[in-house]
């Protein structure tokens, strides 16, 4: 499909000036680009990821369970992505379309970059997600919702920044924290207790990794890091100096601090059950 | 009806080649050297946004002299095919030779049957795992494609830049070197030194473990490596 001459730079009659979107190109071949499926299809669903600012910008992080319908589908599944060298896109819905919007997000931005010569601003990379996922409204009318959540260091105002969206394509931006899914609700609720302003990138970690847990004992469809089996969520830090994943090492060491700091308290190491 | 004179199809052709030639012959030249860790570009270009050289896909770059819209153009549609196949297919499908190949059709259809023929002279380069099996191509503004091992210069001048870059290269060079001799390289051909500030450079460096291996060398790092 991509053989023949070379993709003409300006269509005739439409704005003058090449287009620096991958999207739109992608768009002009319908059969590349993720389709809605029929209702007889169980979709993989992605669940819970939070993001919070802190001293130094924002840091992103995913539970790594997938679930298909009742049973548990992937137990190492990745949700949290650099999306370019400076931002990062965590991504709770339809697992196909979701990892598909990512790459189509993660190719936009390289596109743009490279025909401009330019990396785009938060901010136009913010409303940029904002109009694909309005791409994406088909499928969600039947049920295959995609909702990220974007964040990164803002090089021009120098500072993290977040944004949230719903199914429709609606952006808002957050200024503290925020977390979506399906144990968005737990995770929040979590955060609203211990995220303040200001926090430390190790304390940080420990903030949204207990946001994590938090959520994985409200919410079945979240999975909580598993050290028996070295499944730990994931994480990414958005800093002035890049976009870079914290090590896995990093990330076991806060939670067994968060462990270590709620022993006997019956709050975040409580396990799972009845009771 | 309007009747048009005969022109012998020779004539034709060769009323276009002397056109373009002339054409790039006013413009300055891009000169591409291997170097230990991969390839360095160089150029003489007054502006230090409108480039010669620029990225076109993970381990390719690309370098035009001639006409500035019409090898942005060219560049522009490397960078469209590049990110199409990568995306229908995987990143490391997406080669350097292909995108010559796009261009040499897209170069010769224009030369045959546009009332003007491209003023324009490109090379498409990407690095290899191995120093020597990189490949860098040289596409002419009929759609010539050759191509070259070692060293390569496009432009005006071109056969002075290419004496000069001969006598001097030597296989193994590390970066600064490269740098070094290419400017000096410039310089000869033009008659003049090229100043530092003037220099366009970029590199495709095998080294940093990240996807994309181009990167521009900055003003202070080309004056930095010219200093010493």
């Amino acid at each position: 499909m991509t053989d023949g001459p070379l993709p003409p730079p300006g269509a005739p009659g439409g704005p003058i000036g090449a287009n620096p979107s991958f999207f739109d190109l992608i768009r002009t071949r319908p059969e590349a680009l993720p389709q809605p499926v029929t209702d007889a299809v169980t979709p993989m669903h992605g669940t819970t990821v939070v993001g919070l600012k802190f001293a130094e910008g924002v840091v992103f992080a995913g539970d790594r369970r997938a679930t298909e319908g009742f049973a548990i589908a992937d137990e190492r599944m990745e949700k949290v992505f650099a999306a370019d060298g400076f931002s990062v896109i965590a991504i709770a819905g339809a697992a196909g379309q979701a990892i598909e919007l990512v790459r189509l997000f993660q190719l936009e931005l390289e596109h743009y970059e490279k025909i401009t010569g330019d990396r785009l601003s938060l901010e136009g990379k913010a409303n940029r997600l904002a109009q694909m996922i309005r791409g994406n409204l088909p499928a969600a009318m039947q049920g295959l919702v995609v909702v990220p959540l974007f964040g990164g260091f803002d090089e021009r105002r120098n500072e993290g920044r977040i944004f949230y969206y719903d199914a429709t394509g609606g952006r808002w931006e957050e200024d503290d924290f925020h977390a979506t899914g399906s144990g968005g609700r737990p995770a929040r609720s979590s955060l609203k207790k211990r995220w303040r302003p200001g926090l430390d990138r190790a304390e940080a970690l420990r903030v949204v990794v207990e946001a994590l847990v938090d959520a994985s004992h409200e919410d079945a469809g979240t999975g909580g890091p598993d050290p028996a089996r070295g499944i730990f969520p994931t994480v990414i830090v958005a800093s002035g100096s890049g976009a870079e994943a914290v090590s896995e090492d990093d990330v076991r060491a806060a939670y067994e601090a968060v462990m270590a700091a709620n022993e006997g308290a019956g709050g975040a190491s409580r396990e799972g059950g009845v009771s | 009806m309007s009747f048009m004179p005969y022109v012998p199809p020779e004539q034709l052709m060769k009323d276009r080649s002397e056109f373009a030639r002339k054409g790039i012959a006013r413009g300055k030249s891009v000169v591409c050297v291997e170097y230990s860790d991969g390839l360095v570009f160089t150029a003489e270009n007054p502006s230090a946004t409108l480039h010669k050289i620029s990225e076109i896909y993970d381990r390719i770059a690309f370098a035009g002299v001639g006409k500035y819209s019409e090898f942005e153009d060219l560049r522009i549609s490397g960078v469209r095919l590049a990110d199409l196949r990568g995306y229908s297919y995987g990143r490391e499908d997406v080669r350097a030779r292909d995108v010559a190949n796009a261009y040499s059709q897209a170069l010769s259809t224009i030369f045959t049957q546009q009332m003007k023929p491209y003023e324009v002279e490109i090379l498409v380069a990407e690095i290899a795992e191995d120093a020597g099996r990189n490949e860098v191509y040289h596409v002419l503004y009929d759609g010539t494609v050759t191509d070259e091992h070692g060293y390569v210069a496009i432009g005006g001048h071109t056969e002075e830049l290419t004496n000069a870059v001969k006598a001097a290269f030597q296989p193994g060079w590390d970066l600064a070197t490269a740098v070094r001799e290419s400017v000096k390289a410039l310089s000869t051909a033009e008659g003049r030194q090229v100043e530092a500030g003037q220099i366009e450079a970029g590199v495709l460096d095998r080294t940093p473990p990240a996807r994309r291996k181009f990167r521009r060398l900055g003003d202070d790092e080309v004056t930095e490596i010219l200093g010493a």
